[in-house]
């Protein structure tokens, strides 16, 4: 056995391994490479060439020992010891020194922890992306992320430490600029989603720029910066022309097909039907306002004139779940939704903090905390009339919005766009929560806070005609959105 | 239709027997204790003497939509005692900056916690009465019991509310309380 050792620990010695690529070394001054030798898997650099570039003397001595000399202080290297005196201190090495040729090699490591220690800069080697960054310099590691979020997709870029960035559009392309000196980043940054995809690809533009490249069914963007821990996270929500195929249920990146061609021609059908819950009623007044403003007479006025616009304009039945002042259960308003086969279920209601200051919009999907996954469906065979048997799909009245989940989704993001600049938004617009009256909706449904009733300036805002009217347009247009969108021929 | 009613009627047959086990065995003994007589007290006074642990409690954070956790001491007891002292600890009264997301005088019955780790948290119908509703502020309600115990009790995985000893649709009018909720650090800022 330890022949066989032997004999393999030399033939890796002896094996060509290829050749890994080079230290890029950043500082003020520049950046330049520095070549990189693998030997039994471990990098190293050689000594000389560190000896030009960080001002040291190297000397080898007749016991072979190497000794490396800045400004006064010391580094001895014994042959044959993973181990440095650094100043006369001991410090550990993955690898000894080892020679080769005329040259003596050291693992990269040797850097940071021999050199690091002595040098008079800061001395930041990162590994995994080949990359030495001397002195203080701002190089934040950047990570970048693609995902499909409808109606379009999102970037997700992270650096760390914190950098902040500007985003631009420059016709097909999206130019990030990082306050930064360099970025550490994988190159490329992005690999291609794919040839449909909305963003093609990430490319680095130069040391502290990002190029996003767009695929022809962009319609525009939105950029948020948010602070995570050490992190800086920059959010590119971009969103597709309607029409876009992705968006069906079946939502998931097929890198290798081709993009259907565009549809064309009028609208599909399907929606035909939508419930719109005012919500509370009766006793239940909901939150009141310090004006006096019930939420249950807001959430019926706003559902009636949702009503009127929607039939009016767009030709689709709007059932109410109650047009009096009557208090429902949940279950009561899911079913009016459920029994008449809806094709969208919105309920309104009207917020309330304990905070007198917060204010805005926010839509809410359902989530099922746990009940865990969508169970899988159990289909049973029962008998018909005049004999015979159908399969029918058994859904548990409670987990039925697992099935419209994504769907949902889907329209909170379209309304969430068509509040923009039309209903003011809270800071986190959507949301999900384990949502009784959406729980058992057997189609996409949301709940709609319109704004809080305990902001003074918002409960006169929600109760005025310019509100309410901006807010029935913006769902209006939502639903020829979500419309335009949804697999023609309806659920 | 069905289904439901027949897995709410098993649902409620199981809570009820559980509910009575629990009650012949834990009531009683929960009388015994001192830490019941705490809870009236706790934490606005000085401290009773004797062990603390450092507990997480949440309140209701700047922006009027999340809970940010605090860490208080709090009596330290056995068991399904312990949570009831982080449950009192969580319905005291606070002073500003703080501000609770639990309504003012809700009172906790009783407390019980199943070998599955599902915790039931009985409180009094102040809970619904006094509640200023609204989606967000209904959310951080619910979020306030059910994260105080699973936050601090590695055995709770999760917390079911109950009114007046019973089973509750909700509280306002929207988050469901029909299953027990799992730990949401998502709202905790």
């Amino acid at each position: 056995m330890p022949f066989l050792l032997v004999g393999v620990l030399i033939g890796d010695l002896s094996s060509q391994a290829p050749t890994p690529p080079p230290l890029t070394m950043l500082s003020k001054d520049g950046r330049r490479q520095v070549a990189v030798t693998l030997v039994n898997d471990q990098e190293f650099v050689a000594a000389a060439d560190l000896a030009v570039i960080f001002q040291l003397s190297v000397r080898e001595d007749a016991l072979g020992a190497l000794t490396l000399t800045y400004k006064g202080k010391t580094i001895v290297l014994t042959p044959d010891q993973a181990l440095a005196s650094v100043a006369g201190r001991l410090v550990s090495l993955p690898a000894p020194a080892t020679r080769s040729g005329q040259r003596w090699l050291v693992p990269v490591e040797f850097i940071s922890r021999a050199l690091g220690p002595i040098y008079d800069a800061k001395l930041d080697l990162r590994k995994p992306s080949h990359l030495l960054v001397v002195g203080d310099l701002r190089v934040p590691r950047v990570t970048v992320r693609y995902d499909l979020v409808a109606p379009g997709g999102r970037l997700t870029i992270d650096s760390m430490p914190r950098a902040t960035s500007t985003v631009t559009q420059d016709s097909e392309r999206l130019t990030i600029k990082f306050d930064a000196d360099a970025l550490d980043v994988s190159n490329p940054p992005l690999v291609a989603p794919g040839p449909q995809s909305l963003v093609q690809a990430v490319r680095i533009v130069d040391a502290t720029t990002l190029g996003v490249d767009l695929g022809p069914r962009f319609a525009g963007f939105r950029a948020a910066t948010q602070p995570i821990d050490t992190t800086m996270r920059l959010t590119i929500d971009v969103m597709a022309t309607p029409s876009d195929p992705a968006l069906g249920p079946a939502a998931a990146p097929a890198p290798t097909t081709t993009e259907p061609p565009p549809a064309l021609g009028p609208p599909s059908s399907a929606i035909r039907t939508i419930a719109v819950d005012p919500g509370h009623g009766g006793a239940d007044e909901g939150v009141k306002g310090a004006g006096g403003t019930k939420e249950k007479d807001l959430t019926l006025a706003v559902a009636r004139r949702i009503k009127a616009t929607i039939e009016a304009g767009l030709g689709i039945r709007v059932i109410l779940t109650r047009d009096d002042d009557r208090n429902l259960t949940l279950d009561d308003r899911t079913a009016v939704a459920n029994n008449n086969k809806v094709d969208l279920f919105i309920s309104l209601h009207a917020n309330a903090s304990l905070r007198p200051s917060t204010s805005g919009a926010s839509i809410y999907c359902a989530t099922f905390d746990r009940k865990g996954q969508p169970p899988s469906s159990a289909a049973e065979i029962v008998p018909t009339f005049g004999g015979g048997t159908r399969d029918i799909e058994l859904v548990a009245w409670d987990l039925a919005q697992t099935h419209h989940l994504d769907q949902s989704t889907a329209f909170a993001s379209i309304l969430e766009l068509q509040f923009h600049d039309r209903v003011p938004l809270a800071a986190q617009p959507v949301n999900r929560a384990p949502l009784g009256v959406l729980e058992s909706a057997n189609m996409p449904a949301v709940l709609v806070e319109m704004g809080f009733l305990t902001n003074e300036a918002q409960e006169k805002q929600l109760a005025g005609n310019d509100f309410q009217n901006a807010l029935v347009q913006a769902v209006t247009e939502a639903v020829v959105k979500f419309r335009d969108v949804l697999p023609g021929g309806g659920r | 239709m069905t289904l439901r009613a027949a897995t709410t009627v098993a649902g409620v047959s199981l809570l009820v027997a559980a509910l009575t086990a629990f009650g012949f065995f834990a009531l009683p003994r929960a009388l015994r204790t001192p830490a019941t007589t705490a809870l009236a007290a706790v934490p606005a006074g000085p401290a009773p003497p004797g062990r603390k642990i450092k507990a997480r409690l949440f309140y209701v954070s700047e922006d009027g939509t999340h809970l940010v956790g605090v860490e208080r001491d709090v009596p330290f007891a056995e068991g399904v005692e312990q949570a009831r002292e982080i449950i009192a600890a969580q319905l005291a009264p606070v002073t500003e900056p703080l501000v609770s997301a639990m309504p003012p005088g809700t009172s906790l019955r009783a407390i019980y916690i199943t070998d599955r780790g599902d915790a039931y948290v009985d409180l009094g119908h102040e809970v619904v009465d006094a509640h200023p509703g609204g989606t967000s502020n209904e959310l951080l309600t619910v979020y306030t019991i059910v994260d105080a115990l699973t936050a601090n009790l590695p055995g709770v995985q999760a917390v079911q509310i109950l009114v007046d000893g019973k089973e509750a649709p909700t509280l306002a009018g929207h988050v469901d309380l029909r299953q027990p909720l799992a730990k949401n650090l998502a709202l905790v800022q």
